[in-house]
C-alpha cells in the first residue's frame, strides 16, 4: 500500500509541474503588456517604464517563472497588477462566494436527482419514467443563463421576491447571504441535477440486471427491499464520480451564471484578470484550481484502493 | 459625546426627519466597471475617477458639471504676467479624512510625485510644464512653469492632478484618503464600494449621508437590476435598447448627457493608400453618421465634423466637410487611382459602438468598393497591435479625454499625423493663456484636422443615466470622468 501511495505521489508531483509550466507559458505568450492596459492612450514611454519595473515584469522568463513557483510554495501566491493586493488574499474572497455557491447548487442537483433517478429506475418503462427522462432531457437542454434571466425576469423584477442579482455578503447574516445565492444556485442546479438523475437511473438499472441482484430476489427480498439494500450502494459508485466531476466544474465554471447574476465570484475574477491582461492572478488562480483537481483525484484512487485491494497490484 | 451635544443632535434629527419628509439619505449607484484600485494618480481607468472625484478626492481646482473650470482646493490664484508663475491661494480648514491638515506641503508632495521620474501617473504629461512647486505659506503655493501653458489650470482639474496625503500612499490602492465630501468606507472586491458623509467637510457638506457604488458589467443584468429596483442610479447605462422602456416607466428618469468622447474611425495616416488624403477624404464621404447613430447607438450621439466637444463653446461644427455622398466618394477613389477600389483592416476594441459601429461602417465602405477584413480585440490586444504596434488600416475608438485635439501634434501617436503647420499650432497654443486668442487658435486647429480627412469623425459619445425619478442633483453631461455626489438629493 505505501508503494502504492509514494507512486501515486510522484506521479501527483510531476503532473503539477507539467501543469505550471504549461500555465506559466500559456498565459505569458498571450498578447498584451499589463502596464499599457494599466495606463491607457495617454501614458508616456518612461512612465510604463517605471510601471513594468515595479510589477516586476521586466526580468527573463525564467526568472519570472521561478519567483512565481518559488512563492507558491511559500504559500505566497503574489500580488495582483491591477488590484496591488495579495492574489491570495483576492482567492480567498472569492472563495467564500463560489465555494458555498458550488455546494448549495450541488446539494441542490443531488436532492433533486437521487429521488428521481431511484424512481424512474424502479418503475421502468411507467409513465413517471418517462416523464422524468422528458424533464432531465429538457433540463440538460435548457441553456442554464437563459433559465437563469428568466427566473430573474419572474422572481426579482414580477414578483419581487429575490433582488436581480449582486451578493448580499456574509456579514449581512446567513439568510441574506443564501438568500442572494438561491436563484443562482437553482440555474446551476437545474442541468447538473438532469444529467445526475440520468446517470443515477441507467447505473441502478445496470445492477438491477446483476447476478447478486438475483440471487438477493430468489433469498426471497422483495424488489423494492433489492433495490435498496443491495442495488443502490452498488450503483452508486458511477454517480459518485460524476458528482465529483460536477464539483470541480461548478466552482470555477460559473462564470456565465456569476454573470447574469453579478455575483464577484472565482470564475469572474478569473474573466476579469484575463481582459486587464492580469496575469499573475490568472496563472495563480488556474494553478489553484489544477492543484485542486489533482489532489481531489489522488484522493479518489487512495480511496478507491483502500477500498478495492484488486486496484492496489494494478495501479 | 456629552448630554448637550446628544440633545442638539437628537433635536436636529428630529427636525430634519419632521422636516424631511422621511427622505431616504442614502443611494445605490451601479456602472458597468469595477475600479482595478482606488488611486486617481496612479492608473488610467475611467471607473477610479467615476467613484472617487469630487467625491472623495479634490485638485487645485475642478470641472464643473457644464466642463467649465472653477476653484477647488485653491479658492483663487495669480498668474504672472509672463504665464509662468501660478501662486495658489488654498481654502482654510481642510482636512483630509485622517483628520490631519492639508496645507501647501502636500500640494507640493502631491505634484512633485505626479511629475517624478518614477511617476506612475497616467497622464504625466499634465504636470510635464511645471518647473518647480515652492510652500510660500500653509496656504500659499507657487508653482513656476518652465514655458508658459494656457491649460494649466485645465491640467490641475483633472483626477489624475488630485491631492493626496503622503502619509496615505502606501494604502491609497485601497484606502484611498482625499480632502472631499465624502470619505471612503468599505469595499467588498468585484460587488461593490461604499462612501460615506465627511462631517468634517470644509465646503458645502454633501446632502447624502451614504453612497454605495455597484458594479454590474452585464447588459442583461443590469437591465434586471434597475427593474427590480436593486439599484437607485445607473450611469452610462449599457443597453441603449432598453431607454425607451426606462422613459416610459413613471417610476424612472432617463437623463441623456454628452461625453467628452469624440467617436472617430482612426486611420493609420502612415499605411498606404490611407497615406494620400484624397483616399482619406472619400472614405469620410462614404460614411453615413445618422446611420451609425441610429444603428449603433439607438439614436444616442451627436455628429461631429472634427475632433472636438460639440457642447464646447470653440466647437466648429465641420460635418459639411465629410458629407454622405458615396458618389463624390467612388469618383474621389478613381482620382486617387483606386477606381475599384482597395482592401484594408478593421480592428475593433470591445465597446459596442465600435463593434456595432463596425459593421455598419463596413457595409457603408463596401458599397463604394472599400473592403474590410474585420477583427474584434480585446483591450489588451488593441493596445497593442492598434496602439503601441500600429498594425491596423482603420479601427473604431471613442477618445474620452477632455481637451485631446493635441494628440495631432504627435506624430508618434498612433494614427501617426504629421504635419509640422498643426504642431506648430499646438505650441502656440500651448503658450497662449489669452482666452479670445486662444479660442481662435482652437478653432483653426478644428479646421485643419477636419480638411485633412486625419480620422473618419463619427458622434460623440452619449451618456444615458437612468435614474429612479425622485433623485436630483446628478450630473447630466460628463465633462470629465465622475460621477459627482455631493450635491445630489432625493426629493
Amino acid at each position: 500500500m505505501l508503494r502504492f501511495v509514494l507512486k501515486r505521489l510522484v506521479s501527483l508531483s510531476l503532473s503539477l509541474v507539467v501543469a505550471s509550466v504549461v500555465i506559466f507559458l500559456f498565459v505569458e505568450v498571450v498578447p498584451g503588456d499589463p502596464a499599457a492596459f494599466m495606463l491607457g492612450l495617454n501614458a508616456t514611454e518612461d512612465t510604463l517604464a517605471a510601471l513594468r519595473d515595479q510589477l516586476g515584469l521586466s526580468g527573463s522568463l525564467i526568472e519570472r517563472y521561478l519567483s512565481w513557483v518559488g512563492g507558491m510554495l511559500r504559500g505566497d501566491f503574489g500580488t495582483s497588477y491591477t488590484y496591488r493586493t495579495p492574489v491570495s488574499e483576492m482567492i480567498a474572497d472569492r472563495m467564500w462566494i463560489s465555494l458555498p455557491l458550488a455546494l448549495y447548487a450541488l446539494t441542490l442537483s443531488t436532492l433533486i436527482a437521487f429521488p428521481a433517478g431511484i424512481w424512474a429506475a424502479s418503475k421502468r418503462g411507467s409513465l413517471a419514467d418517462v416523464s422524468v427522462m422528458g424533464l432531465t432531457q429538457l433540463g440538460v437542454a435548457i441553456p442554464n443563463f437563459w433559465f437563469a434571466m428568466l427566473m430573474v425576469l419572474v422572481f426579482a423584477i414580477n414578483l419581487r421576491w429575490f433582488s436581480a442579482g449582486g451578493f448580499a455578503g456574509w456579514d449581512a447574516g446567513v439568510y441574506p447571504a443564501m438568500k442572494s445565492l438561491t436563484l443562482p444556485a437553482i440555474a446551476l442546479a437545474l442541468p447538473q441535477a438532469s444529467i445526475l438523475a440520468r446517470v443515477m437511473r441507467s447505473s441502478l438499472l445496470d445492477t438491477l440486471s446483476e447476478d447478486f441482484i438475483r440471487t438477493a430476489r430468489a433469498k426471497g427480498l422483495t424488489k423494492r427491499q433489492a433495490l435498496w439494500r443491495h442495488a443502490l450502494r452498488n450503483a452508486l459508485i458511477p454517480v459518485l464520480t460524476i458528482i465529483g466531476l460536477q464539483f470541480s466544474f461548478l466552482l470555477a465554471g460559473a462564470i456565465i451564471i456569476e454573470n447574469v447574476f453579478f455575483l464577484p465570484g472565482l470564475g469572474r475574477l478569473v474573466f476579469q484578470a484575463i481582459s486587464a491582461r492580469d496575469l499573475i492572478v490568472v496563472e495563480s488562480v488556474v494553478m489553484l484550481l489544477v492543484f485542486a483537481v489533482i489532489v481531489v483525484n489522488f484522493a479518489v484512487d487512495i480511496a478507491y484502493a483502500a477500498v478495492d485491494p484488486r486496484l492496489r497490484v494494478r495501479g | 459625546m456629552s448630554l448637550m451635544k446628544l440633545g442638539a443632535v437628537s433635536a436636529l434629527a428630529l427636525t430634519m426627519a419632521t422636516g424631511g419628509a422621511l427622505a431616504k439619505s442614502d443611494i445605490v449607484v451601479a456602472m458597468q466597471l469595477e475600479p482595478p484600485h482606488l488611486d486617481p494618480t496612479g492608473g488610467a481607468a475611467g471607473a477610479i475617477d467615476s467613484v472617487l472625484y469630487s467625491n472623495v478626492f479634490e485638485g487645485l481646482t475642478r470641472f464643473a458639471a457644464d466642463g467649465s473650470i472653477i476653484p477647488g482646493l485653491a479658492r483663487s490664484w495669480e498668474i504672472s504676467e509672463d504665464g509662468l508663475t501660478y501662486t495658489f491661494h488654498l481654502a482654510e480648514g481642510v482636512t483630509f479624512h485622517d483628520g490631519t491638515a492639508m496645507d501647501g506641503e502636500d500640494v507640493k508632495f502631491s505634484l512633485d510625485r505626479a511629475r517624478a521620474e518614477d511617476s506612475a501617473n497616467a497622464q504625466k504629461a499634465l504636470f510635464s510644464s511645471i518647473d518647480t512647486v515652492e510652500v510660500v505659506d500653509p496656504q500659499t503655493v507657487k508653482v513656476t512653469l518652465s514655458e508658459p501653458n494656457g491649460s494649466f489650470l485645465f491640467n490641475m482639474a483633472w483626477g489624475d492632478a488630485v491631492i493626496v496625503a503622503p502619509e496615505s500612499i502606501d494604502n491609497i490602492k485601497q484606502q484611498p484618503m482625499g480632502t472631499g465630501a465624502f470619505r471612503f468606507a468599505n469595499w467588498v472586491q468585484g460587488d461593490n464600494i461604499t462612501l460615506e458623509r465627511n462631517h468634517d467637510y470644509w465646503g458645502t457638506p454633501a446632502k447624502l449621508d451614504k453612497v454605495t457604488f455597484k458594479f454590474i458589467s452585464d447588459p442583461t443584468a443590469a437591465f434586471a437590476a434597475v427593474m427590480a429596483e436593486d439599484v437607485d442610479v445607473f450611469t452610462a447605462f449599457p443597453a441603449p435598447e432598453n431607454l425607451p422602456q426606462f422613459e416610459a416607466d413613471p417610476r424612472f428618469d432617463v437623463i441623456v448627457g454628452n461625453t467628452e468622447g469624440e467617436t472617430i474611425l482612426s486611420t493609420n495616416n502612415k499605411m498606404p493608400p490611407l497615406d494620400n488624403v484624397t483616399v482619406r477624404k472619400a472614405i469620410a464621404h462614404a460614411i453615413n453618421r445618422q446611420e451609425i447613430i441610429d444603428g449603433a447607438m439607438f439614436g444616442l450621439g451627436t455628429p461631429i465634423g472634427t475632433h472636438f466637444a460639440p457642447h464646447h463653446p470653440d466647437y466648429v461644427d465641420l460635418t459639411g466637410n465629410s458629407q454622405y455622398d458615396p458618389e463624390l466618394s467612388k469618383q474621389l477613389l478613381a482620382e486617387a487611382g483606386l477606381p475599384d477600389g482597395f482592401k484594408t483592416t478593421l480592428k475593433l476594441p470591445p465597446p459596442s459602438y465600435a463593434r456595432r459601429g463596425g459593421e455598419i461602417i463596413a457595409s457603408q465602405l463596401r458599397s463604394v468598393g472599400i473592403e474590410t477584413e474585420i477583427s474584434n480585440l480585446e483591450w489588451a490586444q488593441w493596445l497593442e497591435q492598434v496602439f503601441t504596434g500600429k498594425d491596423y488600416g482603420l479601427t473604431i475608438v471613442s477618445h474620452t479625454e477632455p481637451m485631446d485635439i493635441n494628440i495631432y501634434a504627435r506624430p508618434d501617436y498612433y494614427f501617426q499625423y504629421d504635419n509640422p503647420e498643426f504642431q506648430a499650432l499646438m505650441d502656440e497654443l500651448t503658450r497662449t493663456t489669452d482666452p479670445e486668442a486662444r479660442s481662435a487658435l482652437l478653432k483653426k486647429a478644428q479646421t485643419i484636422i477636419s480638411e485633412d480627412y486625419v480620422n473618419g469623425y463619427l458622434f460623440q459619445l452619449a451618456t444615458p443615466t437612468v435614474a429612479k425619478s425622485g433623485v436630483r442633483g446628478m450630473w447630466k453631461d460628463a465633462p470629465t470622468q465622475a460621477v459627482d455626489l455631493t450635491a445630489v438629493y432625493w426629493e
